[in-house]
Formats: structure tokens, C-alpha cells, sequence
């Protein structure tokens, strides 16, 4: 588009540069999505293989996170992005750190798996697998918000935590119930609060990308408002 | 010479009522009002129906692509535009509620008032002291030849100069380094006591150490003086001011708060000037 005698597009360089953040950063939020996929599965189908292959991951992920960190801070070092550019590369750092967060709970549901499928069978996993199930969606769902710069999904997304909140709430009284009426499952109950505990977490940290997708593209800031 | 505000600088017009800090402050008044201004070399408009209110003691950068129009502009707030013939302006510029078009209008008294530094220092062929006492002089401000030195030193301390030039007051101004220079020539326009300052890209020629010395100056001087700067690099305009307006084709595009202006302008054409998209 030419204005006058001005010519657009002289900031190819930038965009470039943009264009491969936005790509890394999604990369790291598919290997989130993965991890945590990954690690249910190994839990609802007692394959602790697949939950060691989640925490030999686990690594890849950490050095994605950190060139994304580093390329973020190039760009605004060499760059000095501004308005709409800037608030990109400022959500972007700031959503990095989220989606590794994601990824490292997800280890932390392999290790259960694991550690329970070293021991006999539970009759139910309860709503750790709609948790689970509702966790996926929402972070499939920001991912692709932030992508679009859309906002009002953004904050759809956000109103639908109370979803995992209140799953996690039943979880959390259901096990209490078992380890008390069934002592001889309470360490094996005790692991699948702290799995529900991660869910729970995930939905969270699911929210705080929503966030910073509102910030990134309308330039308000709703983080602790309610 | 205006008195220090004790309170808190107003920085953001749009945070009715308080400072960056959250404390109370003082909402800064108007002291150019800018009402459809046009402007014109013979025949060819350079401005068009430009309307903007200049607050007092706060910096407003005009940033913009070369031959938008900042230049012009700025030179209608003193009438420099006067000089260059051929030239016609129509609409108004009030100072302090004055139309300084307006018949009449001392523009020797107008240019003492508003003080202008330009992009190349010129500091006239005479010694660092008489180059800041020449104003004072001509305009016979000053009684006695200790008030003169006092005012020479007052202005040199203001604008940063003072201990660099003190043990040498005699020699040529010539013989300074450029962004020495460039801070005589601001010292040589505060010596009369101004209450606007306009300057013209006055870091533009000058090494990044220079320039950071007069960005820091900027940052003191606009507690006593309203200060317009026009600025082709952005991130200058970005450090230095409180306000930023955007010209484009010698049309006022946009007028905010420096933070709203370099994080989330109003209008596209804004953001893409901002983002490199054009220029």
C-alpha cells in the first residue's frame, strides 16, 4: 500500500523475525498439548512407557522456552518493536514461560502414572479424564485465540475455568471420602489428587494465555480482575 | 521565569487526575492552543486544519516522515515562518490566549517568549560568555555587569554547560564540541528567560553520548519550560516526552499520551508510521 510518495513494507526484516517467534511459540504450545495428552493417556491406560517417553521430552521442551526468551529479548533489543509489535513480543515472553509450566505438570502426571501403574489397578480415575479432557480443549482453544488475535474467545475461554474448578472441587471431596472409607487405596488416592491438583493448575495457567491474548490484542490489561 | 511546580508532573492526559505514581497531581493547563491552522509556500499548502492544545511545562514530541510537515509547524509557533518569503497562514495560534498572528503582535518580544534550538548548532563566532550574554544585551535585560554574569551562569547551568565551560568563558564558542555547542545555543535561549522551547531536531547531529546529555537536559528543563521537540527518531521521541503528535502529508494524524501513542495508538495509519510499516 503506497501513501503519497511513501512505500509500505520497509520492515521486512521485523516481520520476519515476528513471524518465527509466533511459529515457535505455537510449536511450544502443540508440545504442551502433547506432553499433557501424552501423560493421560499413560495414566488412563497404565502405559508408564509412554509416561517415560513425556519426561525424556521434557528437555526439548525446557531449550524451546529458552530460545523463545532469547529471541524475544533480541528483538526488542534490536528492534525496539512498538504499539501492536511490542505487545506481541511482550505476551510471547510471557507466554512461554505458561506453556513450559503446562508441559512440566504434565511430567508430573507421567510420574504418577508411573508410580501407579506400579501398583494394582483403581476401580475409577473419577473426573480426572473430563478434567483432563476439558484442560486439552482450553489450551487448544487459547492457542488458536492467540493465533487469530481474537479477543472475545479469549475471554470466552477464560469464563469456562470454573469448569475444571468445580471438577476438581467433586474430585477433591470424592478422594477425601475414599481415603477414608478405604485406607488400603489412600495412597493410591492421594496420587490422583495431586493429578487433579495439576488439571487444575493447567486450567489456570490456561487462563493467564487468554489474558495475555486480551492484552496482545485489544492492549487491556484483565489479569486479577474478575 | 516561571516558578518550580512543587507538585507532581501530569504525565498521561488520560488518567484524569493522577501521575504515573498514582499520587494526586496538578492537571497541567494550555499554553498553545493550535485552532485549524493552514499554512502555505506560495502556492503549495504545507499544513492543513491543524488543531492541537500544547500543555504547559510538559514535553510534546511531533514525530513524522521527512517533509510531513513538523518543521513548518513548529515555526508557525514563533513566527519564524515569517521570514522565509511568499508564506501564508490562516487559522490561529493562541499563547496564553493570545493570537500571536493577530496585528500588532511584537514578534521580537514573541520570539524571546518562545525560544527556538534548531538541528545544527550555530553558536555565533564570539566567546562562550558573549554568546549567552548577546540576548541580554541587545534586549538591555540586565542592569549591571554582575546581574549579566549571574544570568550567563544561570543559563549555562541550566542547560548543563556551566562546569564544563566555566575556566573558559572567553574562549570561541567555535572551539566546543558539537553537543557542547548544541547546549550553548540552548543556554544562549533560556539567558532571556523564554516560556516555551522549541527545538528542532536538536539531537539529530550529534553522537549518542551528546544526545543523551540532551535528552537528560529535556528532562530537567521541563519543569520551568513548555517544550516542543520535533524528532525523526522515535525512540527518542519515546524516552523524552509526555505527549507525541503524528503528522503525515501536513495533516495532524494523532495527538496522545506518549505510553498510549508507542504502545496502543488510536489509528492505524499511527501504528503503521510506529511499527516501520511506512516511512
Amino acid at each position: 500500500m503506497a501513501i503519497g510518495n511513501l512505500n509500505m513494507d520497509t520492515h521486512r526484516h521485523l516481520d520476519d523475525e515476528l513471524s518465527s517467534l509466533r511459529d515457535r511459540v505455537l510449536l511450544l504450545g502443540g508440545e504442551a498439548e502433547q506432553a499433557l495428552d501424552r501423560a493421560m493417556y499413560a495414566l488412563t491406560e497404565r502405559d508408564s512407557d509412554v509416561a517415560r517417553q513425556v519426561l525424556e521430552h521434557d528437555d526439548q521442551v525446557d531449550h524451546l522456552e529458552v530460545e523463545i526468551d532469547r529471541q524475544c529479548i533480541d528483538i526488542i533489543a534490536l528492534r525496539q518493536p512498538a504499539a501492536r509489535d511490542l505487545r506481541f513480543v511482550i505476551s510471547v515472553a510471557k507466554m512461554a514461560p505458561v506453556l513450559e509450566r503446562i508441559a512440566d505438570h504434565a511430567c508430573n502426571i507421567a510420574r504418577a502414572a508411573i508410580d501407579l501403574n506400579n501398583e494394582p489397578e483403581l476401580k475409577s480415575l473419577l473426573d480426572l479424564s473430563s478434567m483432563a479432557e476439558h484442560a486439552l480443549k482450553m489450551l487448544r482453544a487459547s492457542l488458536d485465540a492467540f493465533t487469530s488475535n481474537d479477543a472475545i474467545t479469549a475471554r470466552e475461554i477464560i469464563k469456562s475455568d470454573t469448569e475444571i474448578n468445580d471438577l476438581y472441587n467433586h474430585t477433591f471431596h470424592r478422594l477425601i471420602e475414599l481415603m477414608v472409607t478405604e485406607p488400603a487405596t489412600a495412597t493410591r488416592d492421594a496420587r490422583l489428587l495431586f493429578v487433579a491438583k495439576h488439571l487444575e493448575r493447567i486450567g489456570d495457567y490456561v487462563t493467564d494465555i487468554c489474558e495475555l491474548t486480551v492484552y496482545m490484542a485489544e492492549a487491556a490489561f484483565i489479569k486479577h480482575s474478575n | 521565569m516561571s516558578a518550580p511546580v512543587s507538585e507532581l508532573r501530569f504525565r498521561d492526559p488520560a488518567l484524569s487526575g493522577f501521575s504515573r505514581t498514582g499520587r494526586e497531581a496538578v492537571l497541567p493547563s494550555t499554553k498553545i492552543s493550535v485552532r485549524e491552522l493552514n499554512f502555505y509556500y506560495g502556492s503549495q499548502q504545507a499544513l492543513f486544519d491543524i488543531s492541537i492544545d500544547i500543555q504547559e511545562r510538559v514535553v510534546t514530541a511531533f514525530i513524522g516522515p521527512s517533509g510531513c510537515g513538523k518543521s513548518t509547524f513548529i515555526r508557525t509557533l514563533n513566527r519564524m515562518n515569517d521570514i522565509i518569503p511568499g508564506t501564508r497562514v490562516g487559522g490561529q495560534v493562541l499563547i496564553d490566549d493570545h493570537d500571536i498572528y493577530a496585528p500588532g503582535t511584537d514578534v521580537v518580544e514573541l520570539r524571546r517568549k518562545v525560544g527556538m534550538v534548531f538541528q545544527k548548532s550555530n553558536p555565533f563566532p564570539k566567546s562562550v560568555f558573549d554568546n549567552v550574554a548577546y540576548g541580554l544585551r541587545i534586549n538591555r535585560l540586565t542592569s549591571s555587569s554582575s546581574e549579566l554574569a549571574g544570568r550567563v551562569e544561570q543559563a549555562l547551568k541550566d542547560a548543563a554547560l556551566w562546569n564544563e565551560v566555566k575556566d573558559r568563558l572567553k574562549t570561541s564558542a567555535l572551539n566546543l564540541s558539537g553537543g557542547q555547542q548544541q547546549r550553548l545555543c540552548i543556554a544562549r535561549a533560556l539567558a532571556i528567560r523564554p516560556e516555551v522551547l522549541l527545538m528542532d531536531e536538536p539531537a539529530s547531529a550529534l553522537d549518542p553520548i551528546a544526545t543523551s546529555k540532551i535528552e537528560e537536559l529535556i528532562f530537567d528543563l521541563k519543569e520551568q519550560y513548555t517544550i516542543v521537540i520535533v524528532t525523526h527518531n522515535m525512540q527518542q521521541a519515546a524516552r523524552v516526552s509526555d505527549t507525541t503528535a503524528f503528522f503525515l502529508l501536513g495533516k495532524l494524524i494523532e495527538v496522545n499520551a506518549t505510553e498510549k501513542m508507542f504502545t496502543a495508538p488510536n489509528e492505524k495509519l499511527t501504528e503503521d508510521y510506529i511499527t516501520g510499516r511506512f516511512g
